[in-house]
């Protein structure tokens, strides 16, 4: 800790709420995980995971105030549990139950919690892109100072809805920061093998050239750069400037998703593209050494923010919530099913 | 007080009206409000007007989110196939979101778009294409036939929370008709009977309607006696007020300028069969457009479209036929 400000000008109390939003979406992804194990059929379709992601959704919101809007991708677990959302009323909604945040109807792929900014999420890459310039075009005519996160994957830079938001965006000066979590893998496709910057060695936070707007690539497994880069990105965004392109790479510990399965067959978690698919233990193994959570809290204790007994009960008291929210999901009721056709139409 | 206007002018006056009336109301797309003497431009200004680029998938991906996010954007198509180069946006996001939240997200948009330019626009540029849309749950999709139902079904179409399919039909742009000033609100999912009559029931939409119409005209002539009826929204479709028609005439035409099997008429045709098959006394006669692309020439276009001779054709046919003769 020999840089003075690797704080980021953070006071104590701000590192510990990250670090605990790190720990419980950890904690919640390990259940959902584990579910698929403890409670077979629970969780039907496709789930996806943020654990690896932690650092770069808690430092990306760290930058955030009352007020803003978030949207997101099918990979949406993260982002509601730092803004508040009950956990388990997220876990009702994985099981498919009536106490669901969206009642049941959504599901892991759609999760929304309006009332604390987290205004929606796509299923279908990319498609989050435009309607987070949208809402950031609504941001800008409403006045209040309000600024949008977009936050996508990289594959979604490979989409025209990405090109034709960041255009528009910069165009009209719109207040948003677009946070690319680059994990290098398109379900089993990396991303050198689809994308041109990425097979030039470049980063690809270089397409935001092409829209003449900043873009720049943060080690998105450390919370405090994230922080440092989407912060600088809000404050342009709140002072009329217009967009960000942020770059964060991270590395998502889990498969991109359960496995793809015709009823009968159980669903679970595989291992790693890396080592399912590309026999690849070495850059798995070294992902893990560098994961975001255990690092983080040895930057905090080694910096005197937080004992080690304090670290644990953050742990132990995340390991309790996270408990209490598959209790509440396995114990809570389905939908009527006749309630299937309720918000058809507004 | 109505005043004959056109048809386009009454689509006009709607979302003026409606921008008068709601501040929310937001009016975007390609290649509106490009100069600064813009009429939409000098009276709302350039937060609520603007000209977006040729990005379908970001004007109407941002109108969903935009509308997410509280406003009543109008986007501004030009051509409904252009739909087709963001159809994710149009099918699987807008209407979508209100259902997989739960009800706590509301997209309250209108989706603004040419139709059917059968006047020597070729292949890409002439579909009537709504019938990929009206089964989509959570689009609504309004197809008026009047200028005073273009006003009206406009501003229902800037009012409602759902996301709004609007397709105005080209070749009626400049039709005159009595228009409503001020507030005219046509609900939507309410057909419209355009002519009472007692023998045969004519559903028409858009452009169809006036030829339906005129060969009700000419078969008054010979004493036959057609029920005109324009659905006006097809989504939601008013199937009560057709099944009540039918019940009164027996018989039952459906013209429609899509291709048969994307088309309105085969929708209604499958509801009737279902809810009234009893009520009939033939069977229901299908006008539409030929299954296949318009060409550019204008007699192999002009073939493969219903036309009012074609329309006068069906009525005799099915009163040709009567079920209550045919032995069992």
């Amino acid at each position: 800790m020999t840089d003075p400000d690797w704080t980021k000008g953070l006071d104590n109390d701000r590192l510990v709420w990250m670090f605990t939003q790190m720990t419980r979406i950890r904690e919640f992804e390990e259940r959902v995980k584990r579910t698929f194990t403890d409670h077979p059929g629970v969780i039907r379709g496709h789930t996806h995971l943020a654990d690896g992601a932690e650092a770069s959704i808690v430092g990306s919101l760290t930058a955030a105030k009352p007020g803003d809007q978030y949207l997101a991708t099918y990979r949406c677990h993260g982002y509601p549990l730092a803004l508040g959302t009950d956990p388990r009323a997220m876990m009702a909604e994985i099981y498919g139950k009536t106490t669901g945040l969206c009642k049941g109807y959504g599901g892991s792929m759609h999760l929304a919690d309006p009332e604390r900014g987290f205004i929606g999420t796509s299923g279908i890459v990319a498609q989050n892109i435009p309607q987070a310039t949208g809402a950031a075009y609504a941001a800008q005519i409403r006045g209040a100072g309000q600024v949008v996160l977009c936050f996508f994957g990289d594959g979604a830079s490979k989409q025209g809805a990405f090109h034709e938001s960041l255009n528009i965006a910069s165009l009209w000066k719109l207040p948003i920061v677009f946070v690319m979590e680059n994990n290098n893998y398109n379900v089993v496709t990396r991303t050198d093998q689809e994308d041109a910057n990425a097979a030039a060695g470049e980063p690809l936070s270089v397409k935001a050239a092409a829209f003449s707007m900043p873009g720049v690539t943060v080690d998105g497994g450390d919370p405090l750069a994230v922080y440092g880069e989407v912060r600088s990105a809000v404050a342009r965004a709140r002072s009329g400037a217009g967009p960000t392109l942020v770059e964060s790479k991270v590395y998502r510990l889990s498969a991109h998703g359960n496995i793809i399965a015709p009823p009968g067959v159980p669903l679970h978690f595989p291992e790693h593209e890396a080592v399912e698919v590309f026999g690849d233990a070495e850059e798995y193994e070294a992902a893990k050494l560098g994961d975001p959570v255990p690092r983080f809290r040895g930057t905090l204790v080694t910096g005197g923010v937080l004992s080690a007994q304090d670290a644990d009960g953050v742990a132990e008291a995340a390991r309790t919530e996270m408990q209490e929210a598959v209790t509440f999901g396995l114990d809570s009721p389905f939908p009527p099913p006749e309630t299937a056709l309720d918000y058809a139409y507004a | 007080m109505a005043r004959e206007i056109s048809y386009i002018g009454a689509i006009n006056e709607a979302i003026h009206h409606e921008m008068t009336r709601d501040d929310t109301v937001l009016y975007f797309g390609q290649n509106i409000a490009t100069t600064e003497g813009d009429p939409f431009l000098t009276a709302f200004g350039s937060d609520r007007v603007r000209v977006t680029p040729i990005s379908e998938t970001a004007e109407i991906g941002m109108a969903v989110g935009a509308a997410m996010a509280g406003y009543r954007p109008v986007v501004e198509l030009y051509m409904a196939e252009f739909l087709l180069v963001a159809m994710d946006q149009v099918v699987n996001e807008g209407p979508r979101m209100h259902t997989m939240t739960g009800g706590q997200v509301k997209v309250p948009l209108v989706l603004k778009a040419g139709y059917g330019f059968t006047a020597g626009w070729a292949g890409q540029h002439t579909g009537s294409i709504y019938g990929m849309f009206m089964g989509v749950p959570g689009l609504k999709v309004a197809l008026p036939a009047t200028a005073a139902d273009a006003k009206g079904l406009m501003a229902s179409a800037i009012r409602d929370d759902n996301p709004v399919l609007f397709l105005h039909h080209y070749l009626l742009t400049l039709d005159e008709g009595d228009v409503p000033e001020g507030e005219h609100v046509v609900p939507f999912g309410e057909a419209d009977v355009k002519r009472a009559g007692t023998d045969v029931t004519v559903v028409a939409t858009g452009w169809m309607v006036p030829r339906a119409l005129a060969a009700a005209l000419q078969l008054a002539a010979d004493g036959i006696s057609v029920e005109v009826i324009d659905p006006r929204t097809i989504a939601p479709l008013d199937m009560p007020t057709i099944l009540e028609s039918v019940a009164k005439t027996g018989r039952l035409v459906l013209v429609d300028q899509a291709t048969r099997h994307g088309s309105v008429s085969a929708v209604i045709a499958g509801e009737v069969a279902d809810e009234g098959f009893s009520l009939l006394r033939a069977p229901i006669k299908q006008v539409t457009a030929l299954d296949t692309t318009i060409a550019y020439s204008k007699p192999m276009e002009e073939y493969v479209l219903p036309d009012e001779a074609k329309i006068v054709g069906a009525v005799r046919d099915v009163l040709n036929v009567d079920r209550a003769e045919t032995p069992a």
